[in-house]
């Protein structure tokens, strides 16, 4: 940019307005995003690349549903219950997106305690959504098991396209490890807080930097994330 | 209310040291260091590493080519094992290690102000994951079946048959294993790359003053972020073909009159996921050689560089083109026509930025004041050798042209040239160059001047006539050629020639190892600023730079990097943290 923007450096230049502005601003000195921490930065660039990871995932079922030549099996007919004498279509599917939306919630009011200081609420509250991530995967345990007791294989199903299976198992399995993975760290960070690690400025065990109650946050971003996207995954299994 | 504003949600601008980590013994210091400069060398040694069993790969194939029927432990299943390892080491274990993990760990801190990585413990298990990657390849040289030999593009069906080398062993897995592991290793340097320079630049140092190695290095991390993953899935999903027996990508198909399991896949999927990755890959290598010969060009020639802005925009624009040219690898694949005129469309006007930064080198050059130091020879045949590979990039990239030279030897030649000896010649170049800050010592100039020449003419020999051989019929790929009708006696001798040329150069590479190590000890002592150039890493208190990189206090920034004869200046260069408006060019203000 011709005309950038200097923090803190003894000499002030009249600010560009307009586009200019918005393109010096970013490009000005030591940040580009001003407010924004180095480990909130690296959370969102991460989760950029991982939406380009459940992005691939996603676009190779839809080619794989799209361009099979045999029937795919019937999403309400496959992931419905028996439940008092009839099938009730998309039931369990239902219960675990209403568990994991709310545990994004849990997760928002955790962030606010966080930043109140309340040590007591953002523990119980990260360890309530920790809970509610640990049953929906319990869930998809039970849904994985259903399944394969009915005959599904990644190789293939008793009802049509073997792409099904392999697919289903792929995508839901590579999201349940990411709600996993989560889990453990919204316990190690839910113990941080309970501890008082942020307060007193404990360094980390493996890092040695002190911790931030933005760590939080970041969880939450995380957490978020992996909300949205199964947004996306139950609306492409399950729903299509 | 509370006030729930996010108060320490701010870290201070600069790590203060009390936030440094400090080692505590020779273990923590050398071996699981958190230092971006200790990890950059292990990083560069061990592509180095890998890269001579790739160099020596490249070795047995060219004895296979070049003299068919001598050697008899040259079975067309090992040259198969030869082809794929050493393109699939060549461009990611060494070129993309080397590029980001190497340069990138060493020069960004330095370059723009930081005292290290932003997380330098993430950074540390970077490395880590990448040498179990390393090992994981290596170790399928020893496995039942040895190496995969599917070509270094993978391409199913095949790569998980019977036929194929390591098809139905373990070299097909521990292959995609080895991938899957390095992309893990890479997102975790890589974020940090990409935060240093967005959030950890120290005072004054703007993006507009960014050297442009930092930029070139920059983008191609934030191209690898969002190219690996597709390379990512591809990898995942053959794993669970060969594993477990799916059919994302195989389709129905008889092997040895036996019908296979698989059926419905789609082996298109993956060509589209593997050059979705494949082609910014060109450019992930390709970016960071840009930018590192412009800061070489700029400095031997003590000149500014010509266009800086344009030269960003140069960098940004071919990063983003390059994500939507990536179906022209498979002009031959059956894909609709009208695909075909869209990616021969983008492919086309990725020509227009390079142009632009071709253009500004040479104007760099032009009447500045040329040292033929070893680092400017090595630009300089750089930008020679980039012209020519671009030049038949242009054929490639139309479809009337490419399906004819498709698969064959001129499709080698040209990629061989742009993004293999072109990058590799910036290597070098940088090597001779920033060695005298990592180690305080110069390289021999004789031995450098005879790695040079060498390297350089050998090359052009190597690949030139290599193009011939593509415009004549001569099939890639093939371990044996003798019989056909194609291989005329001149294409026969060509072949020869290729290989003897092929064993110097790589004699010469040797060379160039034994001075880098000797040069440790008896290289002539550097100095701080042994080529009197502008950035932050020459302006540091000591040489090498300590853990830390600055002293006490983090340099300020007052100017961009291309400060060189500066009318009227005492010096013929003025450092970026010299203060003053004075000589600061109106670009960089």
């Amino acid at each position: 940019m011709a005309e950038t923007t200097l923090t803190h450096i003894g000499q002030t230049e009249p600010r560009p307005a307009g586009w200019q502005g918005i393109a010096a601003d970013w490009s000005s000195d030591q940040r580009a995003f001003k407010n924004v921490s180095w480990g909130k930065a690296m959370m969102w660039i991460f989760l950029l690349s991982d939406t380009f990871i459940f992005g691939c995932f996603l676009l190779s079922y839809m080619t794989a549903r799209m361009s099979t030549r045999v029937p795919w099996p019937n999403p309400s007919e496959v992931f419905a219950l028996h439940i008092g004498g009839s099938n009730v279509p998309l039931i369990l599917i239902a219960i675990m997106t209403f568990v994991l939306i709310s545990s994004s919630g849990t997760m928002a009011m955790a962030v606010n305690f966080g930043y109140r200081r309340d040590r007591r609420k953002t523990a119980i509250l990260m360890l309530l959504t920790a809970l509610l991530g640990a049953t929906f995967v319990g869930m998809q345990a039970f849904e994985w098991t259903k399944l394969i007791t009915e005959g599904v294989r990644p190789w293939g199903n008793p009802w049509g396209a073997a792409q099904f299976g392999s697919t289903f198992f792929m995508i839901t399995g590579f999201h349940g490890t990411h709600v996993t993975i989560g889990v453990i760290f919204l316990i190690i960070v839910a113990r941080k807080v309970w501890r008082g690690d942020y307060d007193t400025g404990r360094p980390g065990f493996f890092t040695s930097r002190k911790g931030h109650y933005e760590s939080v946050e970041i969880m939450g971003l995380y957490w978020h994330f992996v909300d949205l996207v199964w947004v996306f995954i139950f609306a492409f299994f399950y729903l299509w | 209310m509370v006030d729930i504003t996010p108060a320490d949600a701010v870290p201070p601008a600069e790590v203060g040291e009390m936030e440094l980590y400090h080692p505590h013994s020779w273990w923590t210091k050398y071996v699981f260091s958190q230092d971006a400069k200790v990890i950059a060398i292990q990083y560069s040694a061990t592509a180095t590493a890998i890269g001579m069993v790739a160099l020596v790969l490249s070795w047995l194939m060219r004895l296979q080519l070049g003299f068919p029927g001598t050697f008899d432990f040259i079975t067309p299943e090992a040259y198969y094992q030869f082809i794929t390892m050493h393109g699939m080491i060549m461009v990611i274990y060494l070129l993309t290690a080397l590029f980001l993990g190497g340069f990138g760990n060493y020069l960004i801190p330095l370059m723009v102000g930081a005292r290290d990585m932003v997380f330098p413990y993430v950074n540390m298990l970077s490395y880590w994951i990448y040498l179990l990657a390393v090992l994981v390849l290596v170790s399928s040289f020893f496995a039942p079946g040895g190496p995969t030999g599917a070509g270094w593009t993978l391409y199913p069906p095949q790569a998980i048959m019977t036929g194929t080398p390591g098809g139905q062993d373990w070299g097909i897995i521990l292959m995609l294993v080895s991938l899957i592991l390095f992309i893990i290793g890479f997102t975790m340097g890589g974020l940090n790359y990409v935060v240093t320079v967005l959030q950890a630049r120290t005072r004054g140092m703007t993006l507009m003053r960014l050297p442009l190695t930092v930029w070139g290095i920059f983008t191609a991390t934030v191209m690898a972020l969002l190219a690996f993953p597709a390379l990512f899935v591809a990898c995942v999903m053959m794993l669970f073909d060969r594993a477990l027996g799916t059919s994302f990508f195989m389709p129905a198909i008889v092997e040895m009159g036996e019908q296979l399991q698989h059926s419905g896949g789609s082996p298109i999927l993956f060509q589209h996921l593997f050059w979705f990755f494949g082609h910014p890959e060109v450019y992930i290598v390709a970016l960071p050689a840009f930018g590192i010969v412009s800061d070489l060009i700029s400095t031997h020639a003590r000149k500014n560089i010509f266009g800086y802005r344009m030269m960003v925009w140069a960098i940004v624009g071919i990063g983003a083109l390059s994500f939507v040219v990536w179906a022209h690898h498979m002009y031959v694949s059956g894909m609709h026509p009208y695909f075909g005129f869209f990616f021969a469309t983008t492919t086309l006007i990725i020509a227009v930025p390079t142009a632009i930064k071709v253009y500004n080198w040479v104007l760099t050059l032009w009447r500045g004041d040329i040292h033929l130091t070893i680092p400017m020879l090595f630009a300089l045949a750089f930008i020679v050798t980039f012209v020519n590979g671009g030049l038949t990039g242009l054929f490639l990239g139309n479809v009337v042209v490419d399906v004819p030279l498709s698969d064959t030897m001129f499709v080698v030649a040209h990629f061989h040239m742009v993004m293999g000896v072109a990058p590799i010649l910036v290597i070098f170049g940088a090597i001779y160059h920033w060695y005298p800050k990592v180690t305080g010592r110069m390289l021999n100039e004789t031995l450098g001047q005879f790695h040079f020449w060498v390297t350089f003419l050998g090359a052009y020999l190597i690949f030139f006539p290599m193009h011939y051989l593509g415009l004549v019929g001569l099939p890639r790929r093939y371990a044996e050629l003798t019989d056909m009708t194609i291989m005329t006696d001149s294409a026969h001798h060509l072949n020869s020639f290729i290989s003897i040329m092929a064993f110097m150069v790589g004699f010469a590479q040797l060379v160039f190892l034994f001075n880098l190590i000797w040069s440790i000890r008896h290289g002539r002592e550097a100095g701080g600023n042994p080529w009197r150039a502008t950035t932050l890493e020459w302006q540091t208190s000591e040489t090498p730079p300590v853990h830390g990189n600055f002293g006490k206090e983090l340099p300020i920034v007052y100017r961009w990097a291309y400060d060189y004869s500066v009318p009227g200046a005492k010096e013929d260069f003025i450092p970026q943290n010299v203060p003053g408006s004075f000589g600061t060019s109106k670009e960089s203000a």
